[in-house]
């Protein structure tokens, strides 16, 4: 095969500076691709291109969205779904089983309505904290004139570590001999040993997914503080106008459909909060005060002295629900936000 | 007083407000850094030192001074007589509130003085071996090495398959395109926490149940891929396509030797995102590793939290090698990736 050098003399040039070895392995790469071009016909091409990706999309998320529903739907603790005897409503019953749904203790799965709790205020909490740190954040960066560059990158940063890497390092932060004790008995002669008491414990847990978090948001705020145009502001400032009624007025407004669509990310993703919680509290502690949703399901499903798939699958329809309203009402906004 | 949340600039004039941006970066600089900075800090302190409080905010060691007629180099201490003179001792023995020590220059003359005049001598001193150690003692190497397998292989592969189906759906009519489009990007809804249990039981049935091909099969196709690298070869104009295909050039030709190359960029970016989700990938691997020996690092530092005694000093030099690839990826691409997330809204 000769290459075609007329067609595009800068992409040939990028081949060749790939190397010998590379080129040798493209063309093994080609061979077979060419003859099977010849037996199903170019126009066949397109569909060989997007099976590999098919295949894998139906076998780990379509097939499972499927079974997911389907295992709602049986009991007992064999993994086969065809071993599996269909309960009916049987699992939604047992979760939805509850003398007030308010007092997680009257229900019949009492940790799953204390998960529904505990994920609820964590919700709340973790949203607005870290919409009101972000939008903070983002409007610092855009006004700085010198270092944006830095702090941007600075406040990123968290965002790429591993939730068990952000776990470990704040619980040696917090813990019993960590920095934050050491300072807490220099000036105040006392010691607390915050992730053994439930306050303290939710407190942490809601700070450090900020402090994980935070960064990503504020990238996207930013990105629509800079898309806000310039001349808006220099016509208020010719008016006279003071810069917090240049923030309510102007910038507030004009960011809302940006700070939307934040939220409702946000909130689907709070919803789902598991990875540094569990590894900061220890796997939810102190007793349940830090078991989320996502923690009932894991341990439900794969504990070995519970393996209620069934029940677990139910779980997962229940929130699947509740996070399929959240995506649509972003999509909603998004859209929205583009008009 | 948060005035400063107004944006205006006022070219050479510094006000409050400017004041006030400028404590808030700071603050938030060393509310980021300080965390990071102590387990570093930590990660290189002896057993002793990290289990000691107050802690210290260097890493030390005991002084320790080999004196003859004992079998074992003995610490060094200062010890402030009731007279107020200071000499400095090494301690041989210690019984409750009683410590037998000698003077190093006369070391066949030992005496008692009480606990409490006594002051440990400690110098700076970097504990290398928490690196070295866990190395030997648990799978440190294997959870590395499978970390980095999982990372590389399914990089290449979420590459390779990913920039196929983008090519096929940026460069081709044919029936079932915008469905298979839709269908593609309708994964990015179904979060792994909601079909955890049934991905599971496919696992399970393809017999990839604690095998890393299981991690790494389910997480090669990523909605965020094949869109991020359809909008780019959109950009690419058709003509260079059509061109090669009056060459005579193959269909998989044309997409191995001239869309792929000149989706460079785009292909970097997924690289480096690719790297940092396998790599940091937790809930996934837990649900598929059982056995220590396949585990990735997340998995395995996690686990060894969960012991009974808990390490400290290991597990924080573990931290710090898990974190830093990642960082060094940052230090040099902080600008493609920062770029990345705010134009394609990923993570």
């Amino acid at each position: 095969m000769t290459a075609p050098a007329s067609v595009a003399p800068p992409v040939v040039a990028r081949g060749e500076r790939l190397g010998e070895g590379l080129d040798a392995v493209m063309r093994v790469a080609e061979v077979p691709m060419a003859a099977l071009q010849r037996l199903l016909g170019a126009a066949r091409m397109p569909y060989v291109f997007i099976l590999p990706n098919m295949v894998l999309f139906t076998i780990f998320v379509f097939v499972p969205v499927g079974l997911a529903i389907a295992y709602a739907f049986t009991g007992g603790t064999n993994l086969l779904i065809w071993e599996r005897p269909y309960v009916g409503l049987e699992n939604f019953k047992a979760l939805l089983d509850c003398g007030s749904y308010l007092e997680p203790s009257t229900c019949r799965y009492n940790l799953f309505w204390t998960a529904v709790h505990n994920t609820w205020w964590y919700t709340l909490l973790n949203t607005l904290g870290t919409l009101f740190f972000a939008l903070v954040t983002a409007l610092v960066i855009n006004r700085l004139t010198r270092g944006r560059g830095f702090f941007r990158a600075v406040f990123f940063y968290p965002v790429l570590l591993s939730p068990v890497v952000v776990g470990l390092i704040w619980q040696w932060f917090l813990a019993r001999e960590g920095l934050l004790n050491g300072f807490l008995t220099d000036w105040f002669d006392t010691r607390i040993i915050f992730l053994l008491e439930v306050g303290w414990s939710r407190l942490w847990v809601v700070y450090v997914s900020i402090w994980f978090h935070m960064g990503f948001f504020m990238l996207i705020i930013l990105a629509g503080l800079q898309a806000i145009p310039r001349d808006i502001y220099e016509a208020a400032q010719i008016d006279g106008t003071s810069q917090w009624r240049q923030f309510w007025c102007l910038t507030l407004p004009l960011l809302m459909p940006n700070l939307l669509v934040v939220t409702v990310l946000l909130l689907i993703r709070s919803v789902q909060v598991f990875d540094e919680a569990w590894v900061l509290t220890n796997g939810g502690g102190p007793g349940t005060a830090n078991t989320f949703i996502v923690q009932f399901i894991y341990q439900t499903a794969f504990s070995p002295d519970l393996r209620l798939y069934g029940l677990a699958s139910a779980a997962s329809v229940l929130m699947g629900i509740a996070l399929l309203a959240l995506t649509l009402s972003q999509l909603w906004l998004a859209k929205k936000a583009q008009v | 007083m948060i005035a400063f949340l107004a944006r205006t600039r006022h070219p050479g004039r510094t006000d409050i407000t400017d004041w006030l941006a400028w404590g808030w970066a700071i603050l938030g600089t060393l509310v980021v850094a300080i965390p990071i900075a102590w387990a570093v800090i930590s990660s290189l302190k002896t057993e002793a030192e990290i289990n000691s409080f107050p802690p210290a905010l260097v890493p030390r060691a005991a002084q320790t001074i080999t004196v003859e007629g004992q079998e074992k180099p003995l610490s060094v201490w200062i010890r402030t007589a009731p007279d107020g003179s200071e000499q400095t001792v090494a301690l041989v023995r210690r019984i409750g509130l009683s410590a037998t020590v000698l003077d190093p220059s006369k070391p066949e003359e030992t005496f008692r003085v009480p606990v409490t005049e006594l002051r440990q001598l400690k110098e700076f001193h970097l504990q290398f071996s928490n690196y070295t150690e866990p190395m030997k003692q648990f799978d440190f190497l294997r959870y590395l090495w499978n970390t980095v397998f999982v990372t590389v292989v399914a990089t290449v592969l979420t590459l390779l398959l990913n920039s196929m189906a983008a090519f096929a759906l940026s460069k081709y009519r044919f029936a079932g395109r915008n469905a298979m489009f839709a269908l593609i990007l309708s994964t990015m809804m179904i979060p792994l926490s909601v079909i955890m249990v049934p991905a599971f039981m496919v696992i399970v049935g393809l017999n990839l149940a604690d095998n890393l091909w299981g991690v790494i099969l389910s997480t090669v196709s990523t909605p965020t891929g094949v869109f991020l690298l359809r909008q780019y070869m959109l950009t690419i104009p058709d003509d260079l396509i059509e061109a090669a295909r009056v060459d005579a050039a193959s269909e998989f030709r044309i997409y191995w030797r001239i869309v792929l190359p000149l989706c460079a960029p785009a292909l970097a970016v997924l690289a480096i995102f690719s790297v940092i989700w396998r790599w940091n990938d937790f809930l996934w691997p837990l649900i598929v590793l059982s056995s220590p020996e396949n585990y990735t690092l997340q998995i395995g530092l996690s686990s060894l939290q969960g012991q009974f005694n808990v390490q400290w000093h290991y597990i924080l030099a573990m931290t710090v090698v898990t974190l830093l690839p990642v960082t060094v990826v940052f230090l040099f691409l902080q600008k493609y990736i920062t770029e990345g997330v705010a134009s394609s809204g990923v993570k």
